[in-house]
């Protein structure tokens, strides 16, 4: 009963703040409701027993990606008025596909079974919870089976990080940029000049 | 209905993944709601492997939710670097103004 309606709160929050992602007006807002979306998945996941991911989505959709579309939409300015206007041309193909999608994966969904072998070919099978926990489970297959496929996630993380800054930098000529080998290197020829100076003169 | 089963998940997830691809088409005008989309449409992949992980009692589906969410990331901060250079080299991220590749 309790997992029942706590269920249906995580899900119609995500559906409902999923489907203003893709319908309000200003894109901050649109953000706003992403996070609350991810938020709700998560609580999802927590339902599920699957807490590290949950905590994992936290911290990475919320606290890295979200927040990025947050810095990217407040730093391009873009004129909110004239932003809307082809939603309503696109608005009957859109949902069209939509519904197509959901009627597909729905009739798929109701008339679900697992093969009887399933059960039998699983690769790595959950541990009871009471003896080990699903952080630690995550542990013990990620840092040993999968340790290849963690590594490649870190190189594919690497690759991201110096494609964007690669796209991003500017190099700017104007900028005067301190040169500490040029500075100390000066000998004192070039830089100081001792004049006479008479009285009540200038130089 | 007070018996939550995997029809369950996989519907809210089969909601979310629509809801993503209907973004996509309805907002031909600013790149940034359809990357925003697109997370949609992972999380609900993610919702998908998390579901089956949970009921087939495989641990291999959140591993390799763990690996989405990595290609998720490094997506979208290439994603938004390509828009924020975009912006900066035209002035404006609508769909339609997209379309110096035309010849």
């Amino acid at each position: 009963m309790i997992h029942a309606l706590t269920f249906y709160l995580f899900a119609v929050v995500a559906v409902a703040s999923g489907l203003m992602v893709v319908t309000s007006r200003n894109p901050v807002h649109s953000v706003l409701w992403l996070i609350l979306a991810f938020f709700n998945g998560a609580g999802l996941f927590v339902l599920m027993g699957a807490e590290f991911v949950a905590m994992l989505v936290i911290v990475v959709y919320v606290g890295a990606v979200a927040v990025l579309f947050l810095f990217v939409v407040m730093m391009l300015d873009i004129n909110l008025l004239g932003l809307r206007e082809g939603m309503l041309k696109y608005l009957p193909i859109g949902a069209a596909l939509g519904v197509v999608l959901v009627v597909e994966i729905g009739l798929l969904a109701v008339d679900w079974t697992f093969a009887s072998e399933a059960m039998t070919l699983r690769a790595a099978p959950t541990p009871d919870v009471a003896e080990v926990s699903n952080t630690e489970a995550l542990g013990n297959l990620l840092y040993t089976q999968y340790v290849y496929l963690f590594q490649v996630s870190g190189l594919i993380l690497f690759v991201a990080m110096i494609g964007a800054i690669v796209l991003t930098l500017r190099v700017n000529p104007n900028v005067r940029r301190q040169a500490i080998s040029r500075q100390i290197s000066r000998p004192k020829s070039e830089v100081v000049a001792v004049r006479q100076v008479r009285n009540r003169e200038g130089i | 209905m007070w018996e939550i089963g995997l029809a369950h998940y996989l519907t809210v997830a089969a909601i979310l993944f629509a809801t993503g691809v209907f973004g996509i088409f309805a907002n031909k005008k600013n790149v940034v709601i359809i990357m925003m989309s697109i997370e949609l449409m992972l999380l609900a992949v993610t919702i998908n492997m998390v579901t089956f992980s949970a009921y087939l009692q495989d641990m291999v589906g959140q591993i390799f939710t763990m690996f989405i969410l990595t290609v998720a990331a490094a997506e979208a901060g290439i994603g938004l670097a390509i828009v924020v250079v975009f912006f900066r080299n035209r002035g404006s991220i609508e769909v339609e103004d997209i379309n110096s590749l035309k010849g």
